[in-house]
């Protein structure tokens, strides 16, 4: 069996004394595309932040391809493209400039990097508009933009929170499109945060995740057989009802 | 990652520093515009009011146009510092911190190149006053030019960690306006920017030692005798010092285990 490309193993986070993660535990094979769904502040972005080493880890483990991100952290964000709830483009400069300092701060030179920009950006389909300034480009644009930069230095794992709030169907098609592609054809392992259920769709894999604690994890038809419901949504309903107090 | 990739990181984030700066044409104008207002107007009216005496690096009486130049550098090196911690406030709160400090290299080498980066853009911006204060007759000997390029870059790096280390104690970016408050007004005016020592000594003893304990006035120092040709050993230890302090504690600061990011993801 392969390694898992992520795993994460009773992995536990507070806010000083809000607990947000609890004994959460799951893994993502290489070339799974795996879609994490709760509602705002289940603790999808709390999972991120702790697996990209924006907060330090404290309760269980996270292993990137079997290594520990505390013991080795660099190795574990080179393995990792992360594309944030938040948008990180610097709007003022260009499409270009934004793509060759990521890839600086990949320590690719500035000859690879062209050639990966090149292919990249035409595979989001924006080679034309390289060279205008972000700020021109629109809402689904400028995610396009952000996965095509956290492919550059060819991760083998990427990490989406959120990818398309505030996008239109057609923009949000086109992303979980190409992210897929990534998987089925690359063997990109990718976790797909969402609190949008129809994101969950085609068979893909689901995690649900509510109040820091892993509800569900499985298939889509697997979710429903177990819930005895007809649909997604009412299987996600069904599993993030509280429990009525007798 | 091989020294080539520091190498690479370094050039990526200076070239990205000075295409935003300029990118805003409006900081480039009043980064030169403050010193040169203090220049043409201030200095002219105090002309007659402050006396200097013969001091050293300079050997002869001076004009106050030319004693406060060094101090208006320092003052282009504080506000570009200050500047560049005001974009890492608004960096972490847009977002693109975050792509800094999720890519693969140590921490304390991407503050430390963000901080190098901001340097570079203050060292032009001083050379650009310089060649604007030559219509004031402020002409320090040729060599000086040359010899004020390693006191620029450790003045700078001084308060550029003195602006990261703000940076990491900022919470948002409105708090901005109490650093230039309780940091910049009294920095500048508790040094020898404007006024030698010798004339806050007698006044008030307190004020003078606060005076020499000031980072600032050993920054306007080193740059004042750096411009004839002469090194100020004590100010460029002190710069040395307060660097490495300033930058260890903006590093923890930066520490998602330890430093403030870690309390601010607790609030």
């Amino acid at each position: 069996m392969s390694v898992p490309a992520f795993a994460v193993e009773g992995l536990g986070h507070r806010f000083g004394r809000r607990r947000v993660l609890n004994g959460v535990s799951f893994s993502i094979n290489p070339g799974e595309f795996t879609v994490l769904l709760g509602l705002n502040g289940a603790g999808k972005t709390t999972l991120f932040s702790l697996a990209t080493r924006l907060y330090a880890q404290g309760e269980g483990e996270i292993r990137i391809f079997g290594m520990d991100i505390r013991e080795r952290a660099l190795e574990c964000l080179r393995l990792m493209g992360v594309v944030f709830q938040q948008p990180t483009l610097d709007l003022d400069l260009t499409l270009e400039q934004n793509l060759y300092y990521h890839c600086a701060l990949h320590g690719l030179s500035r000859r690879e990097a062209a050639g990966r920009i090149a292919a990249e950006v035409e595979r989001v389909g924006l080679a034309e508009r390289r060279r205008e300034r972000v700020r021109l480009l629109s809402g689904g644009q400028r995610r396009r933009v952000e996965i095509a930069r956290a492919l550059l230095h060819r991760p083998r794992l990427l990490l989406l929170d959120e990818p398309t709030v505030g996008l239109d169907i057609a923009s949000r098609q086109f992303l979980l499109d190409h992210v897929r592609h990534l998987c089925r054809e690359e063997g990109l392992a990718a976790l797909w945060a969402t609190h949008l259920i129809d994101e969950a769709g085609d068979g893909a894999r689901v995690i649900i995740l509510h109040k820091g604690e892993v509800r569900a994890d499985g298939g889509a038809a697997q979710l429903l057989g177990e819930t005895r419901t007809p649909s997604l949504r009412a299987a996600f309903e069904s599993l993030v009802r509280e429990p009525v107090a007798a | 990652m091989r020294p080539i990739h520091y190498l690479r990181c370094l050039v990526g984030v200076s070239i990205r520093e000075w295409l935003r700066f300029l990118n805003q044409r409006g900081r480039f104008f009043s980064a030169l515009v403050r010193p040169l207002v203090w220049l043409a107007i201030f200095a002219t009216g105090f002309q007659f009011v402050l006396g200097v005496s013969i001091i050293p690096p300079y050997d002869t009486y001076i004009p106050y146009s030319i004693y406060i130049a060094p101090g208006l550098i320092a003052m282009i090196l504080m506000f570009n510092g200050m500047l560049s911690s005001l974009s890492m406030v608004y960096d972490r709160e847009m977002g693109s911190m975050r792509v800094l400090m999720v890519s693969p290299l140590p921490r304390w080498f991407l503050l430390t190149a963000k901080l190098f980066a901001g340097v570079i853009v203050s060292v032009l911006q001083a050379y650009a006053f310089l060649a604007i204060a030559l219509i004031w007759d402020i002409e320090p000997p040729w060599y000086g030019y040359i010899a004020v390029l390693p006191a620029l870059v450790l003045a700078g790096l001084m308060l550029g960690a003195l602006g990261l280390l703000l940076s990491s104690a900022i919470r948002q970016l409105e708090n901005f306006a109490s650093v230039m408050n309780f940091v910049i007004f009294p920095m500048f005016f508790a040094s020898s920017a404007l006024y030698p020592l010798w004339h806050v000594k007698e006044s008030s003893l307190v004020l003078y030692h606060i005076c020499e304990l000031n980072p600032f006035t050993h920054a306007v120092e080193l740059v004042r005798f750096a411009l004839y040709g002469q090194l100020e050993p004590v100010s460029a230890a002190v710069l040395v010092i307060s660097t490495v302090v300033f930058l260890a504690l903006a590093v923890y600061g930066y520490d998602p285990a330890k430093g403030l990011m870690a309390r601010r993801a607790a609030e």
